[in-house]
């Protein structure tokens, strides 16, 4: 008989106080409450982490590849958004 | 040859020390058995953790109870070159690992003492005692968070599940009452503010026991004949077996550095 | 290795597909570019991905046996505790390959399953036997020194989740090493008794550690597809000698005799090692390994003994969201 499938979670740890939370990967578990036991056990067994999140994988919605040019190429020619497009004196100093 | 036992001088902090110590290591060595043959590999990375907590906690007691004792042992002596009559841990951390149900009741009862325990002892007078509780409590309160955990889906799962948790409860009922039991040695100790009382523990064991296990829709047994003799090195035979495979190197080749 | 032993590349069936999509594909491995999962790729690439990663994932899960028979006996706390964290690494490490091999679309409870029924392989080198507390440290120092060898390469696989995974577990593999190490050290500095319990392990798992990288490339049945994938680096004979060069100097070292009375280092200082034996290897992969049927049996009774647990989980979950929802509807 075919094992039946445990719910896959996604695993984000935040190593640090003042960092963001991070993919570190992923695991199975049968509730929320037993994933994050389960990350607290796979994940951060050499201090990697000071607080998890888990989420459902099933709830993630990701961008499609196929859609990359269409999603991300416009931003690219918006060079006025970055602020080497302005050109100030160097006497001014540091802006 | 070396291998022969050793002679322990039990002083009442050396027996206190080393009773600890015995049960860390016997419920650790336990848990460590299942190392590869858990039912999912997320409690294969689980129990390892238990475990190595718990033979941690046993190396720091038994560095302990050679340091108080003052002669030439150390941890591995004290470990590897007692016998059964000579060891002192709780009859519960003995009890064979059974299926997964009776490990996680096992653990259960014991995590839930040892929580209120090692939080009690953080105020023990004698300065290494209360940093290896205060190292302990944390670690207890997570056996204990997970043990619960389990406890609640096993009883709540399916009726195999409750079939066979609430089994492992009656099976190893009986073997609780020893953690709150007291003698002499322990007395002045506890006088002496170096050790807690664990029967003014028992109380708030029983309401966390009561709550998860109510939760888990298990039941606790009303009998309250409890089996004793562990603290003075009357075991069970199971743990004959396990320290012929836990000693079985130092045995074997006595006196060697590995 | 524990992988690439096993593995032959599907054959390359781009002809069947999109021609564009795959050159374009094909162009992005070129630069170096990382794969991720939802990205595009031939069926051919997914397949032979996935095949390799769980293969790789079943034999650190496999190989928490041969060493797992020793935790209960390590002969003193301190060896008890490492041995016990480093066999745990090693269900880490299949943790972290599983998820990554699912990435692929098939999930873990199917893998293991195939795993199971004998239609997956995993590594040669956990069908021989742990003997003595000697073959602890071997397997330190040799297993785990020769799966470094071949997973440095493939921290740069193409495929980013194999990739990342990889890192991962290179990070934690040197500890593997070095513990292993560290245990024949000890032994060479003991006794006589010691120093020849070292050297008899040695002696024992010296060829089968040479045989985890794989047959030779004159007869390797490998495409250079997974060369071409930019799945693998560089060739079995060369990750090897690679190997074989680095320990060398470490057997020296401890003092102990690599059982190759054939050895010789050549003009460029490679160590040239005599023929291998690869009729065993090929008995060992196809099933009739020394403990070949102990492994399964033991996986296997593992999974079955432990369904009851997985089943009460489940079944607790969905108790639990029903109550939620019940509560939700109040
Ligand atoms: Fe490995
Ligand atoms: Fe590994
Ligand atoms: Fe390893």
């Amino acid at each position: 008989m075919a094992t039946p499938n445990t719910p896959l979670w996604e695993v984000f740890i935040r190593s640090r106080n003042g960092l963001a939370h991070k993919h570190v990967g992923s695991l199975h578990a049968s509730d929320a409450t037993m994933a994050l036991q389960a990350a607290r056990d796979i994940y951060t067994r050499r201090g990697e982490g000071l607080s998890i999140w888990v989420v459902p994988s099933t709830a993630i919605t990701a961008s499609d590849p196929a859609e990359k040019a269409m999603m991300f190429e416009p931003a690219e020619s918006k060079i006025y958004r970055h602020p080497t497009f302005y050109e100030v004196p160097e006497e001014v100093g540091h802006m | 040859m070396p291998a022969a036992n050793i002679e322990v001088s039990e002083t009442p902090l050396v027996l206190y020390a080393l009773r600890r110590a015995d049960d860390a290591l016997i419920l650790g060595h336990r848990l460590s058995e299942w190392c590869g043959h858990a039912p999912m590999m997320e409690e294969d990375m689980a129990l390892s953790n238990i475990a190595l907590d718990l033979i941690g906690q046993a190396r720091e007691l038994y560095t302990y109870a050679a340091k108080a004792e003052g002669k030439d042992n150390d941890e591995d002596k004290l470990a590897y070159l007692r016998d059964v009559r000579q060891y002192r841990n709780l009859l519960l951390v003995e009890q064979p690992n059974g299926d997964f149900a009776q490990t996680l009741v096992r653990q259960f009862f014991y995590s839930a003492f040892a929580d209120l325990y090692w939080r009690a002892m953080m105020t023990s007078r004698d300065a290494t005692l209360a940093a290896i509780a205060a190292k302990s409590e944390k670690e207890s309160a997570y056996h204990l968070r997970h043990a619960s955990e389990w406890i609640i889906r096993l009883g709540d799962g399916t009726d195999e599940s409750h079939r066979r948790a609430q089994a492992a409860v009656d099976h190893l009922w009986a073997f609780t009452g020893e953690m709150f039991a007291v003698d002499d040695g322990e007395r002045a100790l506890i006088h002496a503010g170096i050790a807690i009382d664990p029967g003014t523990l028992r109380g708030r064991w029983l309401t966390t026991l009561s709550d998860v296990v109510g939760e888990a829709t298990l039941t606790l047994p009303q009998n309250d004949w409890m089996q004793q003799g562990g603290r003075a090195g009357r075991h069970s035979e199971h743990l004959g077996h396990l320290l012929s495979e836990l000693q079985s190197m130092q045995r074997t080749f006595p006196g060697q550095t590995w | 290795m524990y992988t690439q032993a096993l593995n032959t590349a599907e054959a390359d069936d781009r002809s069947l597909e999109d021609a564009g999509r795959a050159a374009q594909f094909q162009a992005r491995i070129d630069a170096e570019e990382r794969i991720e999962p939802n990205d595009w790729m031939p069926a051919a690439y997914r397949k032979t991905l996935t095949r390799q990663i769980s293969q790789h994932a079943h034999s650190e899960i496999v190989g928490m046996l041969p060493e797992g028979n020793w935790i209960t006996r390590a002969p003193s706390l301190r060896r008890k505790a490492a041995l016990l964290a480093k066999v745990q690494d090693e269900c880490g490490h299949g943790l972290y390959l599983y998820a990554a091999a699912e990435t692929l679309g098939t999930s873990r409870e199917e893998l293991v399953d195939a795993m199971l029924a004998g239609k997956a392989k995993y590594s040669s080198i956990f069908n021989y036997p742990t003997l003595t507390w000697a073959d602890i440290g071997t397997i330190g120092w040799l297993v785990d020194g020769a799966a470094i060898m071949n997973q440095i390469p493939l921290c740069r696989c193409s495929y980013g989740p194999y990739a990342r995974a990889m890192i991962r577990v290179c990070k934690e593999e040197s500890f593997h090493q070095r513990q292993g190490y560290e245990i024949m050290l000890t032994l060479c500095r003991g006794s006589d008794e010691q120093k020849a319990m070292a050297q008899d392990a040695l002696d024992r798992w010296w060829w089968p550690v040479l045989m985890m990288f794989g047959p030779p490339d004159a007869t390797s049945q490998h495409s250079d597809t997974s060369t071409k994938w930019k799945i693998k680096r560089f060739s079995n004979d060369e990750l090897r000698q690679k190997f074989v060069d680095a320990t060398v100097p470490q057997a020296q070292y401890l003092g102990l005799t690599i059982p190759d009375p054939g050895m010789i280092q050549d003009a460029e200082g490679h160590w040239r090692y005599s023929e291998i034996d690869w009729t065993e290897f090929k008995q060992v992969l196809a099933g009739n390994g020394p403990c070949n049927r102990d492994r399964m049996a033991a996986r296997r009774k593992s999974h079955d003994e432990g369904a009851w647990v997985r089943e009460a989980a489940a079944v607790y979950a969905a108790k639990r969201q029903a109550r939620q929802t019940a509560q939700a509807a109040e």
